[in-house]
């Protein structure tokens, strides 16, 4: 049976991991290629690594993590952040990573969903979502923002969903600008809404505080995996404790490494 | 020498980097006087099977990777690597593939998310060389919409179940092939691939 897939997030800066981190057992905890070794051994199933760089020579740094963590970590990584083009994607597939992560250059070029696809294959091609509730509306809907959630769009998250599967993404990675940061869960009907209007996978994102706030994500909002950032990096859970408390719920999570 | 073909596409680096981690050393190529002396030949692969034959088309490859293997020259097809294997692929319209394993390649039933993406379960349907050391029913790393159906059922060494119950680790004599990506499937596919090399170092001298 497919296992739900628990997933590490770090925020990638000028090629060092921001957003603190508090582990006891690295020198350097703002290494990329330490934290992502780190994560490795403790069985996690995929990293996402976002690069929040605001410069070219920043970028450059990530693209040379992304070639060293390949070179020691054997697990799937995804790279997102500040893509624009097929080729910066070609760039990081190149250095090792699985696949790449779009947002806002999707929402304003949606052809590059498409192009991406053509080249590279969809498996490659995540499009990730911000999106937040609507607060006007009777029946519950979201809107997607860009630019790091600072810039609405009026675009239907779902409608938007549905349409970069259907130009080729492989994977959406849904984030819930509302829950984002709060720790109190994840946008549950929001997660399933997207999770039963797409065909390809979805993972959710925003909100994880406690561990059954992953259970729910990914049972009663069919997600078929779950991200976090701070709950791993600040030591809150492990990734064994949170498979455990995942397989004693029932659901099939990957023990082994 | 383990000679990782390099046919414009696919994942090259992680592969070279799972078999530079075991201690050989890899290289990426496509030159024919390369495969004719290689150990080991592994094919890696993403992206769609009828493009990956058009590649190695255009490469001049197929004739001399069908008469390899033909040749009992260890050899090792990752997920597109496996597929092309066949007769031929659904993907796309019908496309011809290499035809060294009698059967088709199918597109996954619908009714659950494609790709399958994620760690599942490979059944070890009989104790085969590849799996020493692993676990029966360890998870590897798949992403893959289409998996091949040979006709010969006993060519499935591994089997994995996603809706259906597919071969996932496919072995006739020197020939294997996995629809999971080894390179991506942590300590276990790094074993796999060290079965492997160490099996072909062993039957062939350089």
């Amino acid at each position: 049976m497919l296992t739900k897939r628990i997933i590490p997030c770090l925020d990638v800066k000028d090629g060092r991991v921001v957003k603190g981190t508090s582990f006891v057992q690295l020198r350097d905890a703002g290494d990329p290629v330490a934290l992502a070794s780190f994560y490795y051994q403790q069985g996690a199933d995929e990293l996402v690594f976002l690069d929040i760089s605001a410069t070219p020579e920043g970028r450059d740094t990530l693209v040379e993590a992304v070639e060293r963590i390949s070179e020691q970590v054997f697990m799937p990584l995804t790279v997102g952040g500040g893509l624009r083009t097929t080729a910066d994607m070609r760039r990081l597939l190149k250095a090792g990573a699985d696949k790449v992560s779009i947002n806002t250059a999707a929402v304003l070029t949606p052809e590059l969903i498409q192009e991406g696809a053509e080249k590279f294959g969809s498996q490659c091609i995540v499009v990730a979502i911000d999106a937040k509730r609507l607060d006007t509306s009777p029946e519950p809907k979201w809107e997607v923002y860009i630019h790091s959630g600072q810039q609405p769009t009026g675009i239907d998250a779902l409608l938007w969903a549905r349409q970069a599967v259907q130009k080729g993404a492989g994977e959406i990675l849904l984030t819930s600008i509302d829950a984002d940061g709060h720790r109190a869960g994840y946008d549950i009907e929001l997660t399933r809404a997207v999770s039963e209007a797409v065909t390809v996978p979805v993972i959710a994102s925003g909100g994880a505080g406690e561990l059954e706030d992953l259970y729910q994500a990914l049972v009663t909002g069919k997600a078929d995996a779950v991200l976090a950032a701070s709950i791993f990096h600040y030591g809150t859970y492990s990734i064994p404790e949170t498979k455990a408390y995942l397989a004693k719920k029932g659901l099939p999570v990957r023990i082994d490494r | 020498m383990i000679a990782v073909i390099d046919y414009g596409a696919g994942n090259l680096r992680s592969v070279a980097n799972a078999i530079a981690r075991l201690g050989y050393q890899p290289r990426i190529t496509s030159a024919a006087r390369d495969l004719l002396k290689a150990q080991a030949i592994i094919l890696p692969g993403v992206g769609a099977a009828g493009n990956t034959m058009e590649n190695l088309r255009n490469l001049g490859l197929v004739d001399l990777l069908k008469k390899l293997i033909a040749d009992n020259r260890p050899f090792f097809g990752v997920c597109i690597g496996l597929q092309v294997l066949f007769t031929g692929t659904e993907e796309g319209g019908w496309h011809n593939c290499l035809g060294i394993i009698p059967g088709r390649v199918k597109k996954l039933p619908d009714g659950l998310k494609v790709p399958h993406m994620g760690w599942n379960q490979v059944r070890q349907r009989v104790s085969h060389p590849l799996f020493e050391g692993i676990p029966d029913g360890a998870d590897f790393y798949f992403v893959h919409s289409y998996y091949g159906e040979p006709e010969d059922n006993s060519l499935v060494v591994g089997e994995t179940d996603y809706g259906i119950t597919m071969g996932s680790v496919i072995a006739r004599d020197n020939l294997v092939a996995t629809q999971f990506h080894p390179e991506k499937s942590g300590e276990h596919g790094l074993k796999m691939y060290d079965n492997f090399i160490r099996r072909a170092l062993a039957t062939r001298t350089p």
